[in-house]
């Protein structure tokens, strides 16, 4: 059976706004990392606390994996915002995102008793920004909007043609 | 709620006959809704980044400091030439870096090295066209090592080790009175720097010598003359000069950024048992390797007094006052000689001293907290130095000028005054943000440092370690030891030439009895002496 969504017009408004929004934020963090001359997640990873501190050293300890790190950092977060903002590919790109900033929450997670260097925006406990945003990926996977507003519409046409052909 | 549409997205429904091309044309304008959103993106991001473009430019303009990002590019070493031999005096830690900077590395290290991600870069390290054909050590497995060195067929810049013999001497005399060696590197205790200095001088041998120079005035005035007699090409080891940084220091304070400086303060800050020069146990706590069998030690007291051999005093030798001057001939040279470097202080007019043994209570002369002031009327300026060596509180070097200060390390930073005169209008303007630095120099940004240990960070963290030149960490000590190699092959005077090093002794032997007689000490510029 296909599946069928119904929004609403301020629904699927409030979630292509979203999407878009959340695209541009990731776009631009990806960007500002190309643009920073010799950026790294080095200083990101020197501060690692919790489950992941092992994981971040492993990777600081080794010079080439770093750069691999760095590299899937900038370029994946393009990735995931122009997916996001074109709406293609959404659904993978809504939880790639989601994974990844889950990543970045687990690197620093604002847990009772870790404590960092470099200080925060805002005041968090337990719940960061990044977490809501990592959620809020999940939402916006959940509630697909890019075969209404997107180019989903055409990968969708095309699965459909493929499809009925089979039939 | 109710009179909301229901949008629906039923694929079938989307191929349904009535009103076709209409249709179809929503259809596309909602599959492109993403375009004009990134549209809008582009056009903000290209903004934001001319923007952050115009802005460093014009505090860059308007400083003057268009060019300091230059790509350095470091001229190549006269490696064809003559080879030329080499001699190492003493061979412990600090020869382990002089046979490094000249292209040559122990077996056991190469595997480090791979281990700590270095190899690369030391394996890149410009061919100096020298050999190690001798080596002079009292202590048997030092001077064992040392062979080993000079010989292992892996080499940096790709050279092949030269098939000529490497001898052991068994004192620093019987190397210089060899015609095969051109030229020595003296790393041993401090007490036997200047006889050594003042020997191979006399008999010609090019020098290259580890900070201090000499533990009182009379070798200092020995190893000058005989310096300045022999016509042999000098150079003090005091690396930090080799510095991408300094060379932008250098420029920054020519251009008189900081406005007129009247204060800078230098400082020591580790708490460690290593930092405090207690390296007498390994890693599990068992005496280090030496006796009285495998250590000629009175050639190790040389004419100090007579003690007996204990491990301690031969690996712990920085904390008595009859081998060397405490934190200020081991650590302050090296910050007066940045000091010196840049600004060209001299020789002070007064110092005073002050400071005790505070936490490491063992049997040290050496102070572990201490303060110096050393005066320049003549330049309106003082030079501080605080050391401790109970906390690791990183308070940098800082030049601090009427307008801005300036802080250098592995890294520079300039940061304006908040009460500056020349740069109000900018500060007022927003173009230059007093609240952190407004222009700042990190060329090893991004890049892992290969240090562990406490000792190296501080030293790295000063500029004493690599420099970063395009991209690749570069040994300091083997851009000095290149230098005075350069000089020798082509003439020419090195940055650490006898002069400085004369100025710094004179300096630092000041500090030295300021603390031991508790008096201040002044310079006799006429008869040259310290009085």
């Amino acid at each position: 059976m296909k599946e069928t969504k119904t929004f609403t017009t301020p629904q699927l408004t409030t979630l292509v706004v979203l999407r878009f929004l959340i695209g541009w934020h990731l776009l631009y963090e990806g960007f500002s990392k190309v643009l920073i001359p010799n950026w790294s997640s080095l200083e990101v990873l020197q501060e690692s606390k919790w489950i992941l501190a092992g994981f971040a050293r492993y990777i600081l300890a080794h010079d080439n994996l770093l750069n691999v790190v760095d590299f899937l950092n900038t370029w994946g977060l393009i990735a995931i915002g122009l997916g996001l903002i074109f709406g293609l590919f959404t659904r993978l790109a809504s939880i790639s995102g989601a994974l990844l900033l889950l990543l970045y929450y687990l690197n620093n997670p604002p847990f009772i008793g870790l404590e960092y260097l470099v200080p925060t925006e805002g005041n968090y406990l337990v719940v960061s920004k990044t977490l809501i945003e990592s959620v809020a990926l999940v939402v916006l996977a959940v509630f697909p909007t890019s075969s209404i507003f997107g180019l989903d519409i055409f990968i969708e046409k095309y699965k459909n043609l493929r499809n009925n052909r089979k039939e | 709620m109710a009179q909301d549409k229901e949008k629906t997205i039923k694929p079938e429904e989307k191929n349904e006959p009535a009103p076709k091309t209409a249709n179809k044309r929503r259809t596309l304008i909602k599959a492109l809704a993403g375009i004009p959103v990134l549209g809008l993106f582009a056009y903000k991001l290209a903004a934001k980044t001319r923007y952050d473009l115009e802005k460093k430019n014009r505090v860059l303009k308007e400083l003057d400091l268009q060019n300091i990002e230059a790509p350095v590019i470091l001229p190549s070493s006269g490696a064809k030439g003559k080879l030329l031999r080499i001699g190492i005096i003493g061979f412990g830690v600090r020869a382990v870096a002089h046979a490094n900077g000249l292209g040559y590395i122990h077996p056991n290290d190469v595997e480090k090295r791979k281990k700590n991600d270095t190899l690369e870069d030391w394996l890149a390290q410009e061919d100096l066209n020298v050999a190690i054909t001798g080596i002079c050590d009292v202590f048997d497995l030092h001077a064992e090592n040392g062979l080993a060195t000079a010989r292992n067929p892996v080499r940096a810049g790709g050279a092949k080790t030269p098939d000529i013999p490497v001898e052991r001497y068994r004192t620093y005399q019987e190397m210089l009175d060899d015609k095969n060696i051109d030229a020595v590197m003296i790393a041993t205790p401090d007490h036997h720097h200047a006889p050594i200095s003042v020997a191979a001088a006399r008999v010609g041998k090019h020098v290259y010598c580890e900070k201090s120079i000499a533990l009182n005035e009379e070798e200092l005035n020995d190893a000058y003359v005989a310096v300045k007699n022999s016509g042999i090409v000098f150079q003090l080891g005091h690396q930090i000069t080799q510095s991408v940084i300094f060379k932008q220091t250098k420029d920054i304070i020519k251009k008189d950024i900081l406005g007129k400086i009247t204060l800078v303060e230098t400082t020591t800050n580790r708490n460690s048992a290593d930092g405090a020069w207690i390296r007498h146990l390994d890693a599990n706590g068992n005496p280090k390797p030496g006796d009285e069998k495998s250590i000629d030690w009175p050639q190790w007291l040389g004419s100090t007094p007579v003690v007996p051999f204990t491990t301690n005093r031969y690996y712990n030798w920085q904390k008595f006052f009859a081998y060397e001057t405490g934190m200020i001939g081991q650590l302050f040279t090296h910050e007066f000689d940045a000091v010196n470097q840049l600004l060209r202080i001299g020789i002070p007019k007064a110092v005073v001293s002050s400071g005790g043994i505070y936490y490491w209570k063992d049997d040290r002369d050496m102070p572990d907290t201490l303060h110096c002031v050393f005066e320049y009327p003549d330049r309106d300026m003082t030079l501080l130095y605080s050391a401790t060596l109970a906390n690791s509180r990183s308070r940098g070097r800082v030049f601090m000028g009427r307008e801005a200060f300036m802080e250098m390390g592995s890294s520079i930073s300039i940061t304006a005054d908040a009460e500056s005169i020349r740069y109000k209008k900018q500060i007022e303007a927003g173009l230059i943000d007093q609240s952190g630095p407004m222009v700042s120099f990190n060329p090893t940004l991004g890049k892992i440092d290969a240090v562990s240990s406490a000792t190296e960070k501080y030293f790295a963290a000063r500029g004493l370690t690599t420099t970063t030149i395009n991209g690749r960490a570069i040994d300091v000590t083997h851009l000095h030891i290149k230098e005075w190699i350069d000089c020798i092959r082509k003439g020419g005077t090195p940055s650490a030439n006898i002069e400085r090093a004369f100025e710094e002794g004179i300096a630092c032997l000041m500090a030295h009895r300021s603390y031991l007689e508790h008096r201040r000490i002044e310079w006799d510029p006429v008869n040259k002496k310290i009085v």
